[in-house]
């Protein structure tokens, strides 16, 4: 189950900070593959100070912090061609998707139970099903239970937009330092094919109209925001043949409009899942489109790659979900705040970043040699599996999604991760799921990984993907730095001998 | 001259509660329910606000 960080080790009551701390080295998160790659160094104090705990925002903290989703708010104001309301499968992995609906009292005991076992947990998210801010009475009355007993949790909210600038200045009572909103689109003819109906002042409207008002409060909304310093994540859903283009034009308005990152999701879709795009046939992006556009982009809003797409009730690090284990009957009736254990976990944390930052350093270090012995510069794209913390610590056959990084002599960047699991098609066989990683793998030149068969290593080597276990429990990059310079240079040996 | 809410269709998301004027939507046991005797149909308000809102269509009809 859990893929990026694992904190199997550090969740189970660890007794004391060394603990934690052994716990971390083993499998904690110091890697760098989430939200916004920028550390420190490379944006104002004060923005640093708001997202370097939040796991959805900061590729940094998403190896150290938690969140958790509570679905409090499940009425909705607009309809989308691909999300179903009716549908809920406990084995999938998607947004808008949710097994249990909350009261906010019930919400509330789940925080403090989740907050008394996850010692990661930084931050609490509505999200949906629905929309957090049309059924807002729900959303800013779990936010008032969960404040009097978690004044240091963060809250974020996830909108369409629609009745976002209604609430504004509530959103800033509450020290909201994080809203997302979902745009689509900046087109009211191309929002037509995504947005069939929104209510809407009392009543239902279709087509470019609704499209066209979604847009303008998403506009107005953002706007609104970003001039009260609340910081604003854009999701976009990657539609291809609809919106795919355009998503370059969104980029360039959300970010005019001060969004602090933009975050392009791939479109989930299949005919199970029962939306409208899923039943016409209309298909996501593959992983190379996806990047494709994410690298024209880069030069737009922040971009973050790291985003899982989590279940609306998702609890854990981000790629692990533990919210099976906080359903409503498995948490008592009166459950009491113990702040001991986070505390203790976030001074473990500083200690490890500064660490992992010197091995990160380390390893572009070792890169920028590269060059000056003049190694050939191509960029190469390397999996890794990692339960977190960093480090190339899970087992390939363990893994249900891949980490992927591009390598060349400017460094090693995190650039997104492939899921290898396809949701609840199911009833794999092991070969057949072989099949299914290595067509996730597609443009892959190796994998490291902490240990594999000789089975499923002579499959992908016959698809021409490299692997080695030689870099087990090391740091991702400077272990891909150090296969790349090695790799590299055997390359070039070859050729001069050739 | 009331609206119903069909069940099997219900999923739940509490929208029309929100929206009904009259305050003739709440939830019994696991779904929700509209009260004939409260319900209006929504005849100042141009459309019946719980068919206008609700996630899926057919859910909320005429009686």
């Amino acid at each position: 189950m859990s893929q990026v960080i694992s904190l199997d080790s550090i969740a189970k009551a660890p007794e004391s900070a060394e603990t934690m701390r052994q716990d971390l080295a083993k499998g904690g998160c110091t890697s760098s593959s989430c939200g916004s790659s920028d550390g420190p160094a490379d944006m104002p104090a004060e923005i640093w100070e708001k997202i370097k705990d939040h796991p959805c925002y900061s590729e940094e903290a998403h190896h150290y912090f938690a969140r958790m989703h509570v679905a409090v708010a499940p009425a909705c104001n607009i309809q989308c061609n691909y999300c179903n309301r009716k549908y809920d499968c406990a084995n999938e992995s998607r947004p808008g998707v949710v097994s249990e609906r909350l009261t906010p009292e019930q919400a509330a005991r789940k925080v403090i139970a989740v907050a008394n076992e996850v010692p990661q947990l930084s931050v609490l998210g509505i999200a949906g099903p629905g929309d957090s801010l049309y059924d807002w009475k729900k959303t800013f009355e779990t936010f008032e239970l969960v404040e009097t007993q978690l004044p240091d949790i963060k809250f974020c909210i996830s909108t369409n937009g629609l009745a976002l600038p209604d609430h504004v200045e509530e959103i800033a009572r509450h020290n909201i330092d994080h809203v997302t909103i979902t745009i689509n689109m900046v087109d009211p003819e191309i929002g037509a094919k995504i947005y069939p109906w929104i209510f809407f002042d009392k009543r239902r409207i279709h087509g470019v109209e609704a499209a066209r008002i979604l847009h303008e409060r998403q506009m107005q909304g953002l706007e609104m925001l970003t001039e009260r310093g609340i910081l604003v994540k854009v999701n976009s859903v990657m539609i291809p043949g609809i919106n795919d283009e355009h998503l370059k034009v969104v980029n360039a308005e959300v970010k005019k409009r001060g969004a602090f990152l933009h975050n392009i999701m791939p479109l989930i879709s299949a005919p199970e899942h029962g939306t409208h795009f899923g039943l016409t046939g209309q298909r996501g992006p593959t992983a190379a489109e996806l990047k494709a556009l994410q690298d024209d982009l880069a030069d737009g809003a922040n971009l973050m790659r790291h985003c899982r797409q989590c279940r609306a009730d998702a609890v854990g690090l981000l790629g692990e979900d533990r919210g099976q284990e906080f359903t409503l009957d498995k948490i008592g009736e009166a459950v009491a705040y113990d702040p001991e254990k986070r505390r203790l976990y976030r001074e473990v944390v500083e200690a490890e970043r500064a660490d992992h930052q010197k091995a990160r350093a380390a390893a572009e270090d070792a890169l920028a040699h590269a060059v000056d012995t003049g190694a050939d510069a191509a960029p190469m794209l390397v999996a890794v599996t990692t339960k977190g913390g960093g480090r190339l610590n899970q087992h390939f056959g363990h893994a249900t999604e891949f980490q992927v990084y591009e390598v060349d002599c400017d460094g090693v960047r995190f650039v997104g991760h492939r899921r290898a699991d396809n949701y609840c098609l199911g009833g794999f066989g092991e070969d057949d799921r072989l099949e299914t990683i290595i067509g996730a793998l597609d443009g892959v030149t190796a994998v490291l990984t902490a240990k594999i068969g000789d089975c499923p290593r002579e499959r992908l080597e016959e698809a021409g993907i490299v692997v080695s276990d030689a870099y087990a429990y090391e740091y991702i990059e400077s272990s891909i730095g150090a296969y790349y310079t090695a790799s590299v240079g055997s390359v070039d040996a070859g050729r001069a001998s050739a | 001259m009331a609206y119903q809410i069909i069940q099997s269709q219900c999923s739940v998301c509490g929208a029309c509660e929100f929206e009904c004027p009259n305050g003739a939507i709440k939830m019994k046991g696991d779904t929700y329910i509209i009260d004939a005797a409260k319900c209006t149909e929504c005849e100042d308000q141009g459309s019946p606000q719980c068919a206008s809102v609700c996630p899926v269509d057919g859910t909320c009809v005429p009686a």
